[in-house]
C-alpha cells in the first residue's frame, strides 16, 4: 500500500480515520470558519471596507467633473507643471484622474473628515497606493470607483502608482495632502 | 486493440515505462529546464535592478525582460513539466500505453511553437505588457498567438491524460482504484482544463483586437476573465506539486498515506473550490460585489485552505508513520532526525513544504481576505508571496522529483552528486530569505513591477523609508544566491542527462507487466487506533496553526489603523 500503487483495501472509503487526522480536520475546519466571519464580521463592525459603489464612465464626462471640481476649489498650484492643489469641503465629491503618466490633481482634506473620493483611468490600467498609509486600489479605464474616506492622521502623502502601466509608470507618483 | 510499443521495467525502482511515454516525458522535461534556464538568467536582470544599489537595466530593458522573466518561468517551465508528470501519473504508474502518441507530440510540437512565437514576440519589445497583459494596453499580436498556440497544446496534452487513463481502465492494467497520486493528477488535469479554457474565452478576443477586428475588450471583464486563467494556473502547480509529494514520501519511505479517504476527499475539495481563487486579484477592483468577493475569495468558506491543511498533516505524517514503524520512535522528532537529508529527492521536497506553508499559505490566505488585500494589492508582497508557493513550492519540489528521474527515467547516473545534495538547501533557504524580505519590502508599501523606487528626479518624489531600501537590497543579494542555486540545478541534471555514465536501461518487453493487487497490510487494518499515530507532526502541525492565527490576526489590527473607508 503506496501513494503510487492503487489502494490495496478495495473500500478504501470504508476505513475509519485515525483520530490524529480526524482532530486536525476538526481543528482546521473551525479556523477556517473563523476566517470566513471575520470578513463578513468586519463588514459589520470594522471602518475599513472597500466600497463597491461603481459607474461607467469616459475619459470626457470624468474630466469634465474633474474640471469642475478644481475650477471650484482650487487653492494654489505646485511645480513646475502647475499642478492645482484642491481644497474642497467637507462631504462633497472629490475626483483623482489617474492616467499617463499622473495623477491629478493634488487633494487638499481634513482629518477626521469624509469625503467621496471617484477614482478612474483616462487610458490603462493603474494602482493607487497611498504611502505611507499602504491603502491600495486598482483603478480600471472606464470605471468610476466611489470611495468613502476619512484620513485619520494629518500629513503629506503620496499616491504611488502600482499597477504596471508602461514605460512612465515608475515617474507616476501624485500627492495627497491632510490637514 | 494492440498497438506496436515496448515496455521497460526500471531496475532501480521498479517502475515500468512505456516507450512512447517515455520519449514524451524526457522531451517535454528536458524542454521545461531549457525554458528555466532562460527564465533564470532573466532573473538576474530583475533582481539586479531592483536592488537599488546596483540598479543595472534601463527602464524598456527591465520591463521586457521582467514580462518574460514570468512567461517563462511561470507559463513554460511549469506546464511543460507538468504534462510530463501528467504522463508519468498515467502511463508509467498504471503501467499502460499512452493514448494516441501522435496527438502528444503534436501537443508538444504546438506547445514548443507557442513558447518561442512568445519570446521572440518579447524580446522584439513590443510586448513589454507583462505577464498579465492587461487591456487596453496591447502587445503585439504574435505575443497573444503565442500564448493561444501553447494553451491549445497544453490543453490536448491533458486529454491525452485522459485517455491514457480510460487505456489503463479498458486494459485492466491495474485493479480497484487509481493510485492516489494518479488521483491528485487527475485533479491537476481537470483544474488545467479549467484554467486553459479561461485563457483563451479572454486570449483569443484579445488576439482579435490586436490585429484589429475587434474594437474593445472591457477591461474589468479581461481582469476577471484573466484571472480565472492566471490563477488557476497557479492551483494546477498545488495539485501537481502536492501529489508529487506523495509520491516522494511512498519513493522515500514507503510511506503509505495515512488514511486513502482524508487525502482523496481534499483533492476533490480542490476540485470543487480551488478555482475560485482568481478573487484574490480582484479585491481591490470596482465594479464587483462585496457577496461575490467574500464567497470566492475564501474558496466558498476555505474550503480549499481546509484541504491544504489536511495535505500538510497526512504528508508528514505518512513519512513519520513509516519511520516509526522502521524503529525510529524516540521522542517526538527522532523520525525527522533520522529522516534522509542528503537525499536531493527528500531534502527538496521536505524545505518545499515546509516554504510552502508557512511563508505561501499563510501569507495566501492573509492577503487573499477581502479586506486585508487593501494592505498589499499590487505591493511587492504578492511577488513575494508567489515566489514561495511557486518558486518553494512547485519549481523546488519539481526539482526534486528530477534528482529521482535522473537515474529512472533518463538512465543516467548523477554528476556532482554532492553538488547536488546541497543545492535544494542553497535554494530553498535563500528563497525563504528572498521571500521574507520581499514580503516585508511589500509591508512597507514597495511596489511591484517598479523600475525606481527613488523616482529620481521627480518633484513629488516619494521617499521610502531606509528599511523598504534595506528590504531590497536583501532581495537583491538572496536573490542572487538562489540564481546560484537554481545553475547548480541546471548544470546538475543537464550535464547527468548528456553524459552521465550510462545505467542498466532494465528488461524490455513488448507487454505490459500488470499491476497486481497488494495483500492489505497490518498496518492498513489499524485504521482507527484511538492513539496517535503521528505525534511529532500533529505538534508540528499546532506550531504552524498558531503562527498562521498570529499572523492573521496582527495584519487585521494593522488594517483597522487605516483611513476609514466604506
Amino acid at each position: 500500500m503506496s501513494a503510487i500503487l492503487p489502494p490495496s483495501e478495495r473500500l478504501w472509503w470504508k476505513h475509519p480515520l485515525d483520530r490524529l487526522e480526524a482532530v486536525w480536520i476538526g481543528i482546521a475546519f473551525v479556523w477556517c470558519m473563523v476566517m470566513f466571519f471575520m470578513m463578513v464580521f468586519w463588514h459589520v463592525y470594522g471602518k475599513q471596507n472597500l466600497s463597491t459603489e461603481t459607474y461607467k464612465t469616459t475619459p470626457d464626462k470624468f474630466s469634465a467633473a474633474a474640471q469642475a471640481m478644481v475650477d471650484k476649489y482650487t487653492v494654489r498650484t505646485e511645480t513646475e507643471q502647475n499642478i492645482p492643489v484642491v481644497a474642497p469641503p467637507e462631504g462633497t465629491d472629490v475626483y483623482m484622474i489617474a492616467r499617463l503618466w499622473n495623477f491629478w490633481p493634488i487633494l487638499e482634506l481634513q482629518k477626521g473628515k469624509t469625503y467621496k473620493l471617484h477614482l478612474t483611468s483616462m487610458d490603462y490600467n493603474h494602482g493607487f497606493s497611498l504611502q505611507p498609509t499602504n491603502i491600495n486600489i486598482q483603478v480600471v479605464p472606464g470605471y468610476e470607483h466611489v470611495i468613502k474616506v476619512t484620513p485619520n492622521e494629518s500629513g503629506t502623502f503620496s499616491i504611488v502608482c502600482n499597477e504596471y502601466c508602461g514605460i512612465g509608470h515608475h515617474e507616476m507618483v501624485g500627492r495627497m495632502y491632510v490637514k | 486493440m494492440t498497438v506496436q510499443t515496448t515496455y521497460r521495467t526500471c531496475p532501480r525502482s521498479g517502475l515500468q515505462f512505456e516507450k512512447q511515454a517515455e520519449a514524451l516525458m524526457k522531451i517535454n522535461a528536458v524542454t521545461a529546464v531549457v525554458a528555466l534556464l532562460v527564465g533564470g538568467l532573466l532573473a538576474i536582470g530583475v533582481v539586479l535592478t531592483r536592488w537599488p544599489a546596483v540598479h543595472w537595466l534601463a527602464a524598456d530593458t527591465f520591463y521586457m525582460v521582467l514580462t518574460a522573466h514570468g512567461i517563462d518561468m511561470l507559463i513554460f517551465w511549469i506546464i511543460f513539466f507538468e504534462v510530463a508528470v501528467l504522463y508519468f501519473a498515467s502511463s508509467t504508474l498504471l503501467r499502460c500505453r499512452l493514448a494516441t502518441p501522435k496527438i502528444a507530440w503534436a501537443a508538444y510540437a504546438l506547445m514548443l511553437i507557442g513558447a518561442i512565437v512568445n519570446n521572440v514576440s518579447v524580446f522584439q519589445g513590443s510586448s513589454s505588457v507583462m505577464m498579465t497583459s492587461y487591456v487596453p494596453m496591447m502587445a503585439h499580436w504574435s505575443f497573444y498567438l503565442g500564448l493561444i498556440l501553447f494553451a491549445v497544446g497544453a490543453l490536448i496534452a491533458c486529454f491525452v491524460f485522459f485517455g491514457t487513463l480510460v487505456v489503463a481502465k479498458r486494459e485492466k492494467t491495474y485493479q480497484g482504484s487509481v493510485p492516489l497520486v494518479t488521483f491528485g493528477a487527475i485533479t491537476a488535469a481537470i483544474i488545467a482544463v479549467f484554467t486553459i479554457s479561461s485563457g483563451a474565452i479572454i486570449l483569443i478576443p484579445t488576439f482579435l483586437m490586436s490585429i484589429g477586428l475587434i474594437n474593445e475588450v472591457d477591461p474589468l471583464i479581461y481582469r476577471t476573465i484573466w484571472w480565472a486563467f492566471g490563477h488557476s494556473s497557479q492551483q494546477i502547480n498545488v495539485a501537481a506539486h502536492i501529489s508529487i509529494w506523495y509520491a516522494v514520501a511512498a519513493i522515500a519511505f514507503g510511506a503509505k498515506p495515512m488514511s486513502e479517504r482524508v487525502s482523496r476527499g481534499a483533492f476533490l475539495l480542490y476540485i470543487l473550490f480551488l478555482q475560485l481563487a482568481s478573487a484574490h486579484h480582484l479585491l481591490a477592483d470596482p465594479g464587483i460585489s462585496t457577496e461575490w468577493k467574500v464567497v470566492n475569495t475564501s474558496y466558498f468558506m476555505y474550503f480549499a485552505v481546509l484541504a491544504s491543511m489536511i495535505h500538510a498533516l497526512s504528508i508528514p505524517g505518512a513519512m513519520e508513520v513509516a519511520q516509526r514503524a522502521r524503529g525510529y520512535n524516540k521522542g517526538l522528532f527522532e523520525w525527522l532526525r533520522k529522516a534522509p537529508w542528503g537525499n536531493p529527492t527528500f531534502s527538496g521536497v521536505f524545505i518545499a513544504l515546509v516554504g510552502f506553508g508557512f511563508l505561501g499559505g499563510i501569507t495566501g490566505v492573509m492577503m487573499g481576505t477581502e479586506q486585508l488585500n487593501l494592505l498589499i494589492h499590487n505591493t511587492i508582497y504578492v511577488p513575494g508571496h508567489f515566489h514561495a508557493t511557486v518558486v518553494i513550492g512547485t519549481t523546488l519540489t519539481f526539482m526534486a522529483l528530477t534528482y529521482f528521474l535522473i537515474p529512472v527515467l533518463f538512465q543516467r547516473e548523477m554528476i556532482a552528486p554532492g553538488l547536488a545534495k546541497i543545492q535544494p538547501y542553497l535554494f530553498g533557504f535563500s528563497m525563504y530569505f528572498f521571500c521574507l524580505v520581499m514580503m516585508g519590502a511589500g509591508t512597507l508599501g514597495v511596489s511591484r513591477r517598479h523600475w525606481d523606487m527613488a523616482f529620481s528626479g521627480h518633484a513629488l518624489a516619494y521617499e521610502w523609508p531606509g528599511a523598504a531600501y534595506l528590504m531590497m537590497g536583501l532581495v537583491g543579494i538572496s536573490g542572487i544566491v538562489a540564481i546560484a542555486g537554481g545553475a547548480i540545478f541546471v548544470y546538475v541534471t543537464v550535464m547527468s542527462v548528456f553524459f552521465g555514465k550510462k545505467l542498466d536501461a532494465g528488461v524490455v518487453s513488448p507487454k505490459f507487466t500488470p499491476l497486481m493487487p497488494a495483500a492489505p497490510t497490518a498496518a492498513a487494518q489499524t485504521y482507527g487506533s484511538a492513539g496517535f499515530v503521528a505525534p511529532g507532526t500533529f505538534v508540528l502541525a499546532v506550531f504552524f496553526l498558531v503562527t498562521f492565527v498570529l499572523y492573521y490576526f496582527v495584519n487585521w489590527k494593522y488594517l483597522g489603523q487605516l483611513w476609514g473607508l466604506s
